[in-house]
């Protein structure tokens, strides 16, 4: 007889006027892998931060182990055996492992005794699990799928029983992926209870046991993971039908837009970020990086926009040089028919303080269009920003509201309508469907293979395996820094997912 | 994660929140006078009976306030830019040289209406000259302009001794000030206006035309910010240095452009000082205006209406503060002292302490009012 591990009867969480979470009822049986997806702003993280104490719910009732408990902070929460791992990493960057672990559960006044403490415990939980890390590195040396690691660690560590994971495998390669659910279906063998929530319906397919679907703060459906498909699945959290293949015709390809020869990048400590990197982008196509996060995609593309300046290398945006080592300048790049959508809309694309209307002249501010003399034109401005507002579905549909009231997808489209719309030649993308809900993400592909055929030319960079596979005409993988293959749309998730960890490139280098 | 709070209306934001914020400032600044033996509602009675009760009274209000709308636009508009201007004290005290030379070559000459353009730019010009030190270090060698503007205030307070003492004086005064100077430096007063609505005659007030320059620098600093090109690349490297990157935005040249119309503004301050009242270059002209101006847009919310009003409810505290230690004697200079620092405390540095509080009131008493608008907030 299956018994729930938590239940949650009748949740509900109001912020102000917004009801994040309604009468939301969830069961999770002890044992079992339990998945929670829903678009952004769906209600998922709100309903985990309430199971974890960091909100107290208006109303509803929490069961763990069939009694109701009430959690009013972490330490209630894992007081009751809950555990959290967070999308974000919680970890000391220049703490070893094994500080990190007993970092708010030390025993003692002093360290001595909780440390060596510790040390025994965690080596008893590495054994069990299978769980290998060294309890003396240093976190900011260890690779992130090794940090998560210690995250899981951390939580059973402090005896959770039940272990909530957010967006686990958002910064993972398809090999650390793997290896995070091995692990995951280790803990349930042992009898732990886990929470996935995820925005990937292929992983939810793979690893789970049921799934709920939440949508604008309800609980719409809860499944068992074989009797579903990820149709459904989709369906149920757009509410609508979706459209999951993006379909688009050949490439025509023509001359070279874009070409990038050589290029070196640093970072500012120094580090070597883009090594030596060529490659061509022609009118009509999309030429697509894949690549895990942190393997120089950013900075290469911070170089191009002119964001960061390159050690060395030469580019050519039509045929003409661009001084990327030196002067070059974002603005002049845009007026040269180079658009820019930056993989961080919050902190670069937009200024999320603003009103929708004074971001959609964001770097075309120097434009004179939206000028009158030396006062901005707010007139000409407002007539753009609501012509854009309705080309591109931005809701609500109002260009006085602040950007940060937007949703994430809506914010997307508010970058890419400004940039879109100024008919560059090239326009390099980053990230573009990162926090973007299923709705949105349908519009934004469909923009993009629409500027591939009107014969832009695209730079696409994404840590999404799919959508690259999905949009691209070429396929370059970056690893450490260097393009390490190109392959064509038609390559399979592992063979790019073997490039992505440079296994062939330490199999050149042998 | 965001937090889904929900807007509030202008009204409440602008005007509600301020007004609380300086309720509690007074409840605790009359638990103090209480403290101290002294009946706080008369005390208070006091305060505004002498900042506004008579004409005289106004009119020293209104020359105060002249004095913190300068030196709160001056700090405001280096706070769009996301930069802390403590150095307002500093630039106007230099300015008071750019005024001063300008008055001394002029004074004798021509009437105060063709010394004051120049006297204007002369401040514009020393203000920002004194800005520009800091602005350029922070711009090319990243130095703080928090930590440099601080030291330039030393610096000006040195400096301008050793010119008003070593160069400047004449032989024979024993002060350390210019000579007086003379009717074209002297600007016109206003009291009259005062007089108009019918209070008693104001004999010596020196509220002056400097006032109508700080309402037009005003008027300016709102164009400035939220109409022109300029502005905007202010505003977007206030708030957020990458995206102003991304847009082509010249970090040197904001950095440097925003500190030195700070300085200028700053350093018109000292117009009021020398030529609406001393008619002199004086030691320490800026007075503490230069660091009342922080307060005065932290609590006007770095926009010019919010500054006028809140520089108003400084010079209250001045003029009226100064009634107040001359009629209770418990109550020293000193007191008037800490009941502006609380203001400072509850209207600047604690502005958003009640505003999650107000928030859900709104939103629970009328969810239309606060809009949709946090709906769809970033995290699921």
């Amino acid at each position: 007889m299956a018994e729930a591990a938590i239940e949650l009867i009748g949740i509900s969480k109001s912020f102000g006027a917004v009801r994040a979470n309604r009468d939301i009822n969830l069961e999770i049986t002890r044992g079992t892998i339990h998945g929670i997806v829903g678009e952004n702003g769906a209600g998922k993280s709100t309903l985990m931060s309430i199971l974890y104490g960091f909100y107290q719910a208006d109303s509803g009732e929490i069961r763990v182990n069939g009694k109701p408990t009430s959690i009013k902070s972490s330490n209630d929460a894992i007081a009751t055996g809950i555990g959290m791992v967070h999308q974000h990493f919680m970890l000391v960057d220049n703490f070893t492992v094994l500080e990190n672990i007993i970092l708010g559960a030390e025993s003692d006044a002093l360290l001595k005794s909780s440390i060596a403490k510790a040390r025994s415990e965690l080596e008893r939980l590495e054994r069990e699990y299978g769980l290998e890390v060294d309890p003396d590195a240093i976190i900011e040396e260890l690779p992130v799928g090794l940090q998560q690691r210690v995250e899981i660690l951390k939580a059973l560590y402090r005896g959770a029983e039940i272990l909530i994971l957010d967006e686990p495998t958002g910064v993972l390669t398809p090999a650390e992926a793997d290896h995070l659910f091995r692990i995951l279906r280790q803990l349930k063998e042992q009898g732990k209870t886990i929470v996935l929530i995820t925005h990937k319906l292929r992983e939810i397919m793979a690893i789970t046991d049921s799934v709920s679907v939440m949508r604008q703060g309800t609980m719409v459906a809860t499944r068992e993971t074989k009797q579903t498909t990820v149709e459904e699945l989709a369906e149920l959290m757009v509410g609508r039908r979706v459209l999951l293949r993006v379909e688009k015709g050949e490439a025509r390809a023509g001359e070279v837009k874009l070409s990038v020869k050589n290029l070196v990048v640093k970072d500012q400590r120094g580090v070597t970020m883009v090594d030596d990197v060529s490659f061509d982008v022609r009118a009509g196509e999309i030429v697509g990086i894949a690549g895990v996060a942190g393997n120089g995609q950013s900075e290469l593309l911070e170089a191009i926009s002119g964001i960061r300046k390159a050690v060395s290398g030469s580019v050519t945006l039509d045929g003409k040089p661009i001084d990327l080592t030196g002067a070059a300048d974002p603005g002049e790049l845009r007026q040269r028919g180079l658009a820019h959508v930056p993989e961080d809309r919050h902190h670069v694309g937009l200024v999320l303080a603003f009103e929708e209307n004074e971001n959609s002249i964001l770097g075309y501010h120097n434009d004179k269009r939206y000028l009158k003399g030396p006062l901005l034109d707010v007139d000409a401005i407002m007539a753009d920003a609501k012509d854009k507002i309705a080309k591109y579905d931005i809701r609500p549909a109002n260009p006085r509201l602040r950007t940060a009231n937007f949703s994430g997808g809506n914010q997307q489209k508010i970058v890419l309508a400004r940039e879109i719309e100024q008919d560059p030649g090239v326009l390099i993308v980053g990230q573009p469907t990162r926090g973007v809900d299923v709705g949105a993400i349908e519009f934004i592909h469909k923009r993009l293979i629409a500027m591939r055929d009107q014969g832009k030319a695209v730079l696409l960079v994404s840590v999404e395996l799919d959508e690259i596979r999905s949009l691209s005409d070429r396929i370059l993988v970056m690893f450490a820094g260097r393009v390490v293959g190109e392959r064509g749309p038609e390559a399979s998730e592992g063979e790019l997912g073997l490039l992505m960890a440079g296994v062939e490139q330490k199999e050149a280098a042998e | 994660m965001s937090t889904p709070y929900a807007k509030l209306p202008a009204w409440a934001d602008y005007g509600l929140i301020p007004l609380i914020n300086l309720a509690v400032a007074f409840i605790v600044a009359g638990l103090v006078v209480l403290l101290v033996g002294e009946n706080p509602f008369r005390a208070a009675a006091i305060l505004v009976e002498g900042a506004f009760g008579r004409g005289q009274g106004i009119a020293y209000t209104l020359f105060y306030a002249t004095n913190f709308i300068f030196t709160g636009l001056a700090v405001a508009v280096a706070m769009h830019a996301g930069l802390f201007n403590i150095g307002g004290e500093g630039q106007a005290y230099v300015a008071g040289l750019g005024v001063g030379l300008v008055c001394l070559a002029l004074d004798r000459v021509v009437p105060w209406y063709v010394t004051f353009p120049f006297a204007i730019a002369g401040a514009a010009l020393f203000g920002a000259a004194w800005a520009f030190i800091p602005a350029y270090l922070q711009a090319k060698r990243g130095s703080h302009i928090v930590i440099t503007t601080i030291m330039f205030n030393m610096i000006a307070a040195s400096l301008m001794i050793y010119v008003l003492r070593d160069i400047l004086k004449p032989e024979a005064m024993q002060e350390v000030k210019t000579r007086m100077l003379e009717a074209g430096a002297q600007l016109p007063r206003l009291n009259w206006i005062i007089e108009l609505f019918g209070t008693a005659r104001i004999r010596s007030a020196p509220f002056n035309v400097s006032f109508l320059l700080a309402l037009v620098m005003a008027y300016l600093v709102w164009l400035l910010i939220w109409r022109t090109k300029l502005g905007y690349e202010i505003r977007t490297f206030g708030f957020s240095q990458k995206a102003a990157r991304y847009a082509g935005i010249s970090e040197v040249r904001v950095t440097i452009i925003a500190m030195l119309i700070s300085g200028a503004l700053a350093g018109m301050m000292s117009i009021n000082a020398i030529m609406g009242d001393q008619h002199s270059v004086y030691v320490d002209l800026a007075g503490g205006a230069g660091f009342i101006g922080i307060a005065v847009a932290l609590m006007g919310r770095a926009h010019p209406v919010g500054i006028i009003l809140a520089s108003i409810l400084f010079g209250m505290l001045y003029q009226g503060g100064a009634e107040l230690s001359f009629e209770m004697p418990a109550i020293s200079r000193d007191m008037i002292v800490i009941i502006q620092g609380l203001v400072i405390l509850f209207a600047g540095a604690l502005e958003h302490m009640f505003r999650p509080y107000i928030q859900t009131l709104f939103a629970s008493i009328s969810p239309k009012s606060v809009g949709m608008a946090a709906v769809k907030g970033e995290g699921a």
